[in-house]
C-alpha cells in the first residue's frame, strides 16, 4: 500500500480517537461557582471581545482578575479574540460580557470541541506528518507506525480533548520550529518557535535548547563572517516576531510588566496540588514549603534547574546537531517540570500520571481506553519492527495494577491524599531516572549506526 | 522495501486488529444512540420480569417484542447480568430509561456480543483460496479481516445507532464458514440459529435451501429441517409471534427510504403527479394526499402509478432471484457459487422487498468481502456496493456530534478498501472504470449540499426529504448497477474444477 494512503489512515485514525473523546466531560463541567478550564477559555473569549486590549491582563470592574484572568501570553489572547469573534456569529449569548458566566450548553460544547479540532488540524497534524516523514530514520512502515503512536498518544488527546486546552497550538508551533531547524530553515525555525513562545509561557522549557544549537551553528560557521550575520538575522527575526505580537502592550511601560506578571505567579508559591516534581516528592519527607522563605524557594528552584540544564546546553553550544538537539529538548523539559517554579501536572503530558486530574473531570474511561490502546500499541509495533524484545513489557502489567489500585481501594482514613502522593513520586522517579538517563546519553554519546546521517 | 513479519507471531496482527477496534468502540460508548436503545432494555425489562408465555402479549411500550424467541432468550441472558449493573432497567415501566450504567452495560454486551463476529472472521480467513502476499498490508486475510472487522456499517450501526448486527452476522458468517470447509450440517444448523434469532435473513434462506438441497441427498433433508423444529418447540403462541414479526401494515417505505427500488418509484410517481397537475392530465383533487414525505410509517396509495401491496414485493423478489437460483440448481459452483446466489438474493430482496431498512445493505455487503478479496470483478462491485451501501447510512445518524466522526470513519474504510484492492489486483489495469470512478465522487457534492449546504437554505422548511430523497436516489443507482453485475458475473462464470465431496 503506498505511503500517502497509510498515513491519511493515521490521520483519520488520530482525528477519529480526538474527536470520539471530545464525546465526553470538559474540566468543570457543572461545577459551580469557578467551573474549570473550560469556563477559563470561554471567558477569555469573553473578555477579549468586549474589552479593549489594554484592559485584558488588569483588574477593572469588568475583568475580575481572580475568575481565571489571562494568564498566557498575547497570542494565545488573539486566537480567543478569533474564536469569539466567530461565536458571536453563531450565539452571542456565549460571549456576553458577565452575563455568559458559566454558559454551558450542548451547542456550545459542540463549537469550543469543533475550535481545538480546527487547530489541530491546521498546525500539529501536518507538523507531526512532516516530522515523521522527514526525520525519522527507518523505512516507511515504521515512519507510518511512529506517525500512528505520535497521533494516538493520549496525553494530548485527553488534554486537549477531554479536560479542555489548545495544547496542539503550542506544540504544534514548537515541532514547526525543530521542522525548520532541521531542514535547514534557521529563521522559520526561529519564527515558529517564537510564536511557540508566544502562545503559551510553558514553551520556555524548550528555549535553552534552540538558543545553544542555533547560537552553536553560528559560532561554527565563523563568528566574524558568516556566523555573525546568521545570527545578526535570527535575532532580528526573533525580536520583530516578539514586537508584532506584544504591539498593542509597547505604549505603556506598565503593561508588559502586568503581563509578566501574570505569565510568571511567583506569589503562587514552589508548587500546587499534587504534581510530580522535586519539590512537591520533597514535600512529603521536609516541609520545605514552610521550612524556606519565598526568596530561598526561587533561589533554590533557580539553581537546581540551571545545574541541570547547563550540561545539556553546553554540549549542544559545542556540537550543534540535530540529535544532539533533539536529545538537549527532552533533558532541558525535564530540568524544568522537575526543578522549576510553579509547575502543573499538565507541563509533563504524561498520561499514566495526571489521573488524579482526569478522574475529577470525568474522563476515566477515555483516559483507560486511550492509554491501554496507546501502551499496546506502541509495544506491539516496537516489538514487530524493530524485532527487539523489550524488557518493557513487564511495564504494561505493572501499570496497569497501579491504575486500577488507584480507582478501586479506598485510602485509609489518616492519609486520604496517599494514593494521588503515591503516584506522584513514583513518578518523579520515574522523571529523575529518565533526566540523567538521558544526560549521559547526551553526554556520552554510545555508538550510534547512523551518527554520520544526523550531522548538520 | 520489504517489512519483515516474523513467521513465529503469525495471528498476533489478528488479535492486535480486533483489541484495536474494540478500542474505538469503547470510545463511543457515549455517543448518540436510537430509539432501538430503548428498544433492547424494554426487551431486557419484558423477558426478565415476564413469564415467557406473555412476552410476545407484552404491550406496555410501543416497543413490542418483533424478533424471533431465540432473540428473546438471548436478552433474557442478558437481563441476568443486567441486574448487577441497574435493577431499574430491569423494570417495565421505566420507559425512556438511560442511567450511565444502563448506557454501559448495553454497549458492553454489543462490544461483548461481537468476539462471536471475531471468531467467524478467523474461521472465514481460514477458508480463502490462496493467502500468500508479499508483506503483511497485502495479504488477502489481513485486508478480509479489517474489511469486515473494521467495515463502517457495522461499527455505526451497531455501536452508535445500537443494535446486535454483530453478533449475528457473526453467526451468519460462521455458517458461510463452515460450508466452505464442508461442514455442512454445521453450516446449516448455525443457519436456521439465525433464522431463530433474527427472521430477516429470510431473505437469503432460499440460497441455502436451493444449495442444501442440490447438493445433498433428499434423504437427508429431514436432518436439516428437524434442528429448526426443535428450536421452535418453546411453548409460543405461533399466530402471535407471526404478527409481532411480520407488522405488513407498515408502509412500503421505512421512514428513511432505502435506496430501493421502491425509492425510485415513489419518485417516479411523485414526479408523474407533479407533472400531470402542471399539464393539466390530472385533477389535483382526486389524488390521494400522500404523506409519504414525512417521517411516518404508514400504508399510502399511489397518485399515478398502481399501488404496489406486500405481495406484488414478495412476487417481485422472488422473480429477481429466481435466475440465480435456478443456476445454482443446474451448476453448482460449490460454495463461492452459493455464497454469490447469497449475496444476490441478499440484494434481491433489498431492492424488491417491503419496507426494507437500509441497514439491510450490510447483509450484502458483509458476505461479499469474502468474494471481494479473491477475484478481481467481485472486487470491483464490492468497492461500488460497500462505498454507496455505506453512504446511505448517513442519514441514520443525524446529529450535528456524530457527523465528524461518520465522515471520518467512512473515509478511513473506503481509503483502505480502495488502496488495499487495488493493490492486490494491481496486475490488469486499473480497479474502477473512469465512469465508476466519477459516481463515487459525486457522493462528496452530494454530501456536501445535504449536510451543509441544504440546511441553510430557505426550502429546508417546506421541502424537509429533499437530502433524504436525494441520498435515497443518487444510491439507489449505484446498488442496482451492483445488483446487474453481480448477477451477470454469476451467470456467466465458469464451473468450477473443483467438485463437492459429499459427506
Amino acid at each position: 500500500m503506498e505511503n500517502w494512503s497509510l498515513f491519511s489512515l493515521c490521520v483519520l485514525l488520530g482525528l477519529t480517537s480526538r474527536w470520539a473523546v471530545s464525546f465526553h466531560s470538559y474540566s468543570g463541567a457543572g461545577k459551580p461557582p469557578m467551573f474549570g478550564d473550560y469556563e477559563a477559555q470561554r471567558h477569555w473569549q469573553e473578555v477579549t471581545y468586549n474589552l479593549p486590549v489594554h484592559e485584558w491582563y488588569f483588574n477593572t470592574t469588568n475583568n475580575d482578575l481572580n475568575y481565571w484572568g489571562l494568564d498566557y501570553p498575547p497570542l494565545t489572547a488573539y486566537h480567543s479574540l478569533v474564536c469569539a469573534y466567530v461565536a458571536k456569529l453563531l450565539n452571542p449569548e456565549w460571549v456576553e460580557l458577565h452575563a455568559s458566566r458559566g454558559y454551558e450548553s450542548h451547542s456550545h460544547k459542540l463549537f469550543m470541541r469543533a475550535t481545538v479540532l480546527f487547530t489541530d488540524i491546521l498546525i500539529y497534524i501536518p507538523a507531526v506528518l512532516l516530522y515523521c516523514f522527514y526525520f525519522c530514520d527507518g523505512f516507511s512502515k515504521q515512519k507510518v507506525a511512529t506517525a500512528l503512536c505520535i497521533l494516538l498518544y493520549p496525553g494530548l488527546i485527553l488534554i486537549d480533548y477531554g479536560h479542555f486546552q489548545y495544547n496542539s497550538v503550542s506544540l504544534g508551533l514548537a515541532l514547526w520550529g525543530i521542522l525548520g531547524l532541521g531542514l535547514g530553515w534557521d529563521l522559520f525555525g526561529s519564527l515558529a518557535f517564537t510564536l511557540a513562545l508566544n502562545y503559551k509561557q510553558m514553551e520556555l522549557y524548550h528555549s535553552l535548547p534552540f538558543f545553544c544549537y542555533l547560537l552553536g551553528k553560528c559560532i561554527k560557521q565563523g563568528l566574524i563572517g558568516r556566523g555573525f550575520f546568521q545570527l545578526a538575522k535570527i535575532s532580528l527575526t526573533v525580536l520583530v516576531t516578539f514586537a508584532l505580537c506584544w504591539m498593542p502592550f509597547l505604549s505603556d511601560p506598565k503593561q508588559p510588566l502586568q503581563v509578566l506578571h501574570r505569565l510568571f505567579p511567583f506569589g503562587r508559591g514552589l508548587f500546587e496540588d499534587k504534581v510530580a516534581n522535586t519539590w512537591c516528592s520533597l514535600n512529603v519527607l521536609i516541609k520545605i514549603k514552610t521550612l524556606l522563605s519565598r526568596e530561598t524557594q526561587l533561589f533554590l528552584s533557580f539553581a537546581l534547574t540551571l545545574l541541570f540544564i547547563l550540561p545539556s546546553s553546553l554540549k549542544l553550544l559545542s556540537k550543534p546537531n540535530l540529535w544532539q538537539f533533539k536529545l538537549a529538548l527532552v533533558n532541558s523539559s525535564l530540568a524544568f517540570f522537575l526543578f522549576s517554579f510553579q509547575v502543573h501536572e499538565k507541563s509533563i503530558l504524561l498520561a499514566a500520571f495526571m489521573l488524579p486530574l482526569l478522574v475529577k473531570d470525568g474522563l476515566l474511561l477515555p483516559y483507560v481506553v486511550t492509554s491501554l490502546a496507546f501502551l499496546f500499541l506502541s509495544l506491539y509495533l516496537l516489538s514487530h519492527l524493530t524485532r527487539t524484545n523489550e524488557p518493557l513489557f513487564w511495564y504494561f502489567p505493572f501499570l496497569v495494577i497501579s491504575v486500577a489500585t488507584f480507582v478501586w481501594l479506598e485510602p485509609p482514613a489518616k492519609f486520604p491524599d496517599l494514593f494521588p502522593v503515591l503516584v506522584s513520586i513514583l513518578s518523579f522517579l520515574h522523571f529523575l531516572g529518565f533526566i540523567i538517563y538521558f544526560n549521559l546519553v547526551q553526554l556520552m554519546e554510545p555508538q550510534r549506526k547512523k551518527s554520520q546521517k544526523k550531522t548538520n | 522495501t520489504v517489512m519483515a513479519a516474523p513467521v513465529t507471531n503469525d495471528q498476533s496482527w489478528f488479535f492486535a486488529l480486533a483489541l484495536g477496534v474494540s478500542f474505538l468502540k469503547c470510545l463511543l460508548i457515549n455517543a448518540y444512540h436510537s430509539t432501538d436503545f430503548e428498544v433492547h432494555r424494554n426487551w431486557l425489562a419484558l423477558t426478565h420480569s415476564l413469564p415467557a408465555a406473555q412476552w410476545y402479549y407484552e404491550a406496555t411500550s410501543e416497543w413490542t417484542l418483533d424478533y424471533p424467541p431465540l432473540f428473546a432468550w438471548f436478552e433474557y441472558g442478558l437481563s441476568h447480568i443486567a441486574r448487577f449493573f441497574d435493577k431499574e432497567m430491569l423494570v417495565v415501566q421505566n420507559l425512556n430509561y438511560a442511567s450511565p450504567a444502563t448506557i454501559l452495560f448495553q454497549r458492553l454486551s454489543v462490544i461483548v456480543a461481537d468476539v462471536v463476529f471475531f471468531y467467524a472472521v478467523k474461521e472465514c480467513c481460514k477458508c480463502l483460496r490462496e493467502d500468500k502476499g508479499k508483506y503483511l498490508l497485502g495479504k488477502p486475510s489481513f485486508i478480509l479481516t479489517v474489511l469486515l472487522l473494521w467495515n463502517f456499517g457495522l461499527i455505526i450501526v451497531d455501536h452508535i445507532h445500537f443494535q446486535y448486527n454483530g453478533f449475528l452476522f457473526g453467526v451468519l458468517l460462521l455458517s458461510i464458514a463452515r460450508h466452505f470447509q464442508n461442514r455442512h450440517f454445521e453450516g446449516a444448523l448455525l443457519f436456521s440459529i439465525l433464522l431463530n434469532l433474527k427472521h430477516i435473513y429470510l431473505y437469503i434462506a432460499p440460497a441455502y435451501g436451493i444449495y442444501l438441497l442440490r447438493c445433498f441427498c433428499f434423504t437427508q433433508s429431514n436432518i436439516y429441517a428437524s434442528p429448526e423444529s426443535r428450536i421452535n418447540k418453546l411453548s409460543i403462541d405461533l399466530p402471535q409471534v407471526l404478527s409481532r414479526l411480520f407488522p405488513f401494515k407498515r408502509g412500503l417505505c421505512h421512514a428513511y427510504w432505502a435506496p430501493n427500488i421502491w425509492a425510485l418509484y415513489n419518485i417516479a410517481d411523485k414526479a408523474f403527479s407533479i407533472l400531470g397537475v402542471k399539464f393539466k392530465l390530472l385533477d389535483i383533487n382526486k389524488l390521494p394526499k400522500a404523506s409519504m414525505t414525512g417521517g411516518l410509517v404508514q400504508e399510502f396509495q399511489h397518485s399515478v402509478l398502481p399501488s404496489v401491496s406486500p405481495l406484488a414485493t414478495l412476487v417481485c423478489t422472488v422473480l429477481s432471484i429466481l435466475p440465480a437460483l435456478f443456476r445454482i440448481w443446474h451448476r453448482p459452483n460449490g460454495a463461492r457459487g452459493f455464497l454469490r446466489c447469497l449475496v444476490i438474493c441478499a440484494l434481491g430482496s433489498f431492492m424488491f422487498g417491503w419496507h426494507v431498512h437500509e441497514k439491510a445493505i450490510l447483509m450484502a455487503i458483509l458476505p461479499l468481502s469474502l468474494l471481494a478479496v479473491e477475484s478481481r470483478e467481485d472486487a470491483r462491485i464490492f468497492l461500488i456496493l460497500s462505498i454507496t451501501g455505506h453512504y446511505s447510512l448517513f442519514p441514520l445518524l443525524f446529529t450535528t456530534q456524530e457527523l465528524p466522526i461518520k465522515i471520518l470513519l467512512l473515509l478511513l474504510f473506503t481509503i483502505f478498501s480502495l488502496t488495499s484492492l487495488k493493490t492486490l489486483f494491481r496486475s490488469g489495469g486499473a480497479l474502477l472504470n473512469p465512469l465508476e470512478a466519477t459516481y463515487l465522487l459525486g457522493l462528496i457534492p452530494l454530501e456536501l449540499i445535504c449536510e451543509f449546504v441544504y440546511p441553510l437554505t430557505v426550502w429546508q422548511k417546506t421541502f424537509p426529504f429533499l437530502p433524504l430523497m436525494l441520498t435515497s436516489i443518487y444510491c439507489a443507482l449505484g446498488v442496482t448497477y451492483a445488483f446487474i453485475r453481480l448477477y451477470i458475473s454469476l451467470l456467466t462464470c465458469s464451473d468450477s474444477t473443483k467438485k463437492i465431496k459429499t459427506q
